[in-house]
């Protein structure tokens, strides 16, 4: 019921394909999809491996409420050693991917090994086998999976694949299913690449039941009320998408711009949702073309976007005239804030071109505005890179993410994220990120909890870890002060478990905004087998994380780690209500540690670990 | 008084609620792959298009079962199959000219809309009114409806 109750484990090296049971006692402990596969992944591999060695393994997984009729029920992981931090890695996506996979009888695949050649496998409910895959490799995620289901002659399969960048090696390759959702963070591409896996193609035909469908239906329908009626996922998200955030966040003084330099985006209008919505003069259509949800989603945040076809980006290259993913906040920060372009047509491109071939906007971003800031300061020359970078020059936007997509050129070094590329070039106090991987779209010196989390996140910089935005701007469930770091450890720490929890359910994070845990436990109760409050998903959430942290530690990090770049802790913001703040990490983390149950080397104690059964 | 099922494609996200409702209804599980309603994703244009059988008034799939298996539901006016005299042998499947009404391999039998006896599923999980439960006579009530506003407006300027 809800799982399952089986997953594959395919050994690459040998080429097998092997059924096994579920653990259901670590799923009563972990739940599922995050907490799980983190659970089997730190039990099977050394957390020193390399990330892109044979002996790292690589986890999709689902969650206890994927492809139920829940809201927004159709989340997959992939849980792995990262490439691009060496830490844990948990990237979530939507799209259908995730459905299928729990339609075909299996709540998640391990894989193991490296193939001796490019494969992809291909599951039909219970049969699962790894087909040759030469034909794909070197090929575009949008390619191969066209190329998949031509194939097997069977448009209703669902894919999910890497890109070339996967192949080249770039460090923040995506895993991207359904043409442009993707689990985007922490390089979990690259690992599937290293194994010579192209992709995954699923048809499930079997179903998906819960314990109590009736009493499932009212737990779901009471949830969707709530999502319904709530202002940011009833109105904000679906009118505007997650680009909602755009100007609200610039307004806070907290949009990080140009390499974290800024922390106000003079264009913040020009890329936001309401450009996107705005009639072109050009053509007389707008940017957006329209909606679009995962799977069993009723907030449907997802936008899809047409570029202007006499813009530069495209005029010569049609195959980009068609309607696909457009920008959604975190890309539209990242393409555009941290580079400086306030093109929104070029934006839409290169976001494109990251879902084509397979790489995560942010960090791609990101390393963008860090190359560009070491063009300005002269450490990078024109000879080096190919052409200009200076800071807003939409042309480089759009070259570089044609060439990192294909790990060629410039693009080849760019593909190595900011803070490998900065340490080559002798600066890396440049490199805005966190354990190796750069930061998302917040500031943490004009919100402060946001910092904390930053440097917390046991994947690296993430906001999807513990997003204390809805607190501090948005006042959710509560409204604290974003310039005040007061109090705001216990905050981090709620939310870190909280969101631990709802990663592990089959559910998108998306609807915290509107649901606690206590909207999520009678949904999860009516599904599962078993007793499921509030408090107990709580519980899970915490150990979790602890599970995450463990890793960590014995992978190498330490709590010299949780830090943030001298930018954020010594240069004060510039403008807006944020200016003059520093990021108040060494204030927040040593209550953090204590909060948290962890010795001053940020080590969890015996007593913690024991009390969480770990 | 029949009621239609009436399908807004521009209102449709492809959040699938359609098909986890409908496969609930007639299957006691979230299925897609077993609905009667069927979302499909023209990507290239950005469209979802929802569809399903009409209940046509002269009915194609009726005309054309050996077996007599499909008979309208007066209540409604819904197409119905019985599972007891269906013999799966897919003549209707190949009158139908929509394509509304699919073999089942699980069962052996076919399988189409049935209107929900008067309260279709889908209508209701469907969270963007793009599928509403309407007079059968005025499908178009509401396109009616927003065409005088702008033909008002257009008069007023
Ligand atoms: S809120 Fe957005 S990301 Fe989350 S499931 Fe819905 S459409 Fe997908
Ligand atoms: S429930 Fe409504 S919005 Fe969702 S896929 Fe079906 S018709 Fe479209």
């Amino acid at each position: 019921m809800a799982w399952a109750g089986k997953m594959l484990r395919v050994n690459l090296t040998e080429g097998t394909c092997k059924s096994e049971p579920l653990n259901m006692e670590w799923a009563h402990a972990y739940l599922g999809q995050r907490g799980l596969a983190t659970k089997y992944l730190t039990e099977e591999i050394d957390p020193k491996v390399d990330p892109l060695s044979p002996e790292n393994k690589m986890i999709m997984t689902t969650g206890p409420l994927t492809g139920t009729c829940a809201s927004t029920a159709g989340r997959y992981s992939v849980v792995t050693k990262g490439a691009l931090t060496g830490a844990i890695a948990c990237s979530n996506s939507g799209g259908y991917f995730g459905n299928e996979m729990k339609n075909a009888g299996w709540d998640q695949i391990i894989f193991e090994g490296k193939s001796p050649k490019p494969v992809y496998l291909y599951i039909e409910n219970d049969k699962a086998e790894l087909l040759d895959a030469s034909a794909h490799w070197g090929t575009s995620v949008w390619d191969t999976e066209e190329g998949i289901k031509h194939n097997h002659g069977d448009p209703q399969i669902r894919v999910a694949s890497i890109g070339v960048s996967g192949e080249q090696g770039v460090k923040y390759a995506c895993v991207v299913n359904d043409m442009h959702r993707a689990a985007g963070r922490s390089g979990v591409g690259t690992v599937m690449g290293s194994k010579n896996l192209k992709a995954v193609a699923i048809r499930g035909t079997l179903g998906v039941s819960v314990k109590d469908p009736k009493r499932f239906v009212q737990a779901t329908n009471d949830g969707k009320k709530v999502l319904a009626d709530n202002a940011v996922t009833g109105q904000g998200l679906p009118a505007m998408g997650t680009q909602v955030l755009m100007n609200v966040i610039n307004e806070t003084g907290a949009l990080p711009t140009r390499n974290h330099r800024d922390n106000q985006f003079e264009s913040a209008n020009d890329i936001g949702a309401e450009a996107m919505a705005k009639v072109r003069e050009t053509d007389g259509k707008a940017n957006l073309i329209t909606n679009a949800a995962c799977f069993g989603c009723t907030i449907a945040c997802g936008r899809i976007s047409q570029i202007d076809r006499t813009h530069f980006s495209v005029a010569e290259r049609p195959q980009y005239h068609k309607a696909s993913g457009g920008l959604e906040y975190e890309a539209a920060w990242a393409l555009g804030a941290a580079t400086g372009v306030g093109d929104l047509e070029a934006l839409t491109f290169a976001n494109f071109v990251c879902n084509e071939q397979g790489i995560d906007p942010i960090t791609f971003g990101a390393t963008l505005g860090a190359a560009m800031e070491l063009f300005e300061d002269g450490v990078l020359t024109e000879e080096q890179t190919g052409m200009s970078l200076k800071f807003g020059d939409a042309k480089a936007l759009c070259e570089m993410a044609l060439l990192t997509g294909k790990g060629e050129g410039f693009g080849a070094e760019l593909g190595l994220g900011s803070k490998l590329l900065t340490e080559k070039y002798g600066r890396p106090e440049l490199s805005m990120g966190v354990k190796g991987q750069e930061f998302p779209a917040y500031d943490g010196r004009g919100i402060q909890g946001i910092g904390l989390a930053y440097a917390t996140s046991n994947r690296g910089a993430c906001h999807l870890r513990g997003y204390t935005i809805a607190s501090e701007v948005f006042g959710i469930p509560v409204k604290t002060d974003p310039l005040d770091s007061d109090g705001k450890p216990a905050l981090v720490k709620a939310f870190q478990d909280a969101t631990a929890a709802v990663d592990s359910s089959g559910l998108c994070v998306f609807t915290t905004f509107a649901w606690t845990l206590e909207d999520f436990a009678p949904q999860i109760d009516a599904a599962c087998e078993g007793d499921w409050t509030a408090e107990r998903l709580l519980e899970i959430g915490e150990r979790i994380w602890n599970l995450e942290r463990n890793f960590n530690n014995a992978a190498g990090f330490t709590a010299a780690d949780d830090n943030l770049p001298e930018r954020l802790l010594k240069d004060a913001a510039k403008t807006g209500p944020s200016e003059g703040k520093v990021n108040e990490l060494s204030k927040m983390l040593p209550e953090y540690y204590e909060l948290r149950g962890w010795s001053h080397a940020g080590v969890p104690t015996n007593e913690t670990l024991s009390r969480l059964g770990l | 008084m029949h009621k239609s099922l009436s399908i807004d494609p521009g209102k449709c996200t492809g959040c699938l609620q359609c098909e986890l409702a409908c496969s609930l209804d007639n299957e006691g599980m979230f299925n897609p792959s077993k609905s009667r309603i069927k979302i499909f994703n023209f990507e290239d244009k950005g469209r979802f298009v929802p569809y399903t059988c009409t209940q046509c008034a002269e009915a194609w799939c009726l005309e054309a079962c050996p077996t007599h298996a499909i008979t309208i539901d007066r209540a409604t006016g819904a197409k119905v199959v019985s599972d007891a005299l269906c013999v799966g042998c897919k003549v209707c499947t190949i009158a139908c000219p929509f394509g509304t009404i699919n073999f089942n391999q699980d069962t052996g039998k076919v399988v189409k809309c049935d209107l929900c006896e008067g309260d279709p599923e889908c209508a209701k999980a469907c969270p963007t009114e793009a599928i509403t439960y309407v007079d059968a006579d005025w499908t178009g009530l509401e396109k009616m409806r927003a065409s005088a506003g702008s033909a008002d407006a257009a008069a007023q300027a």
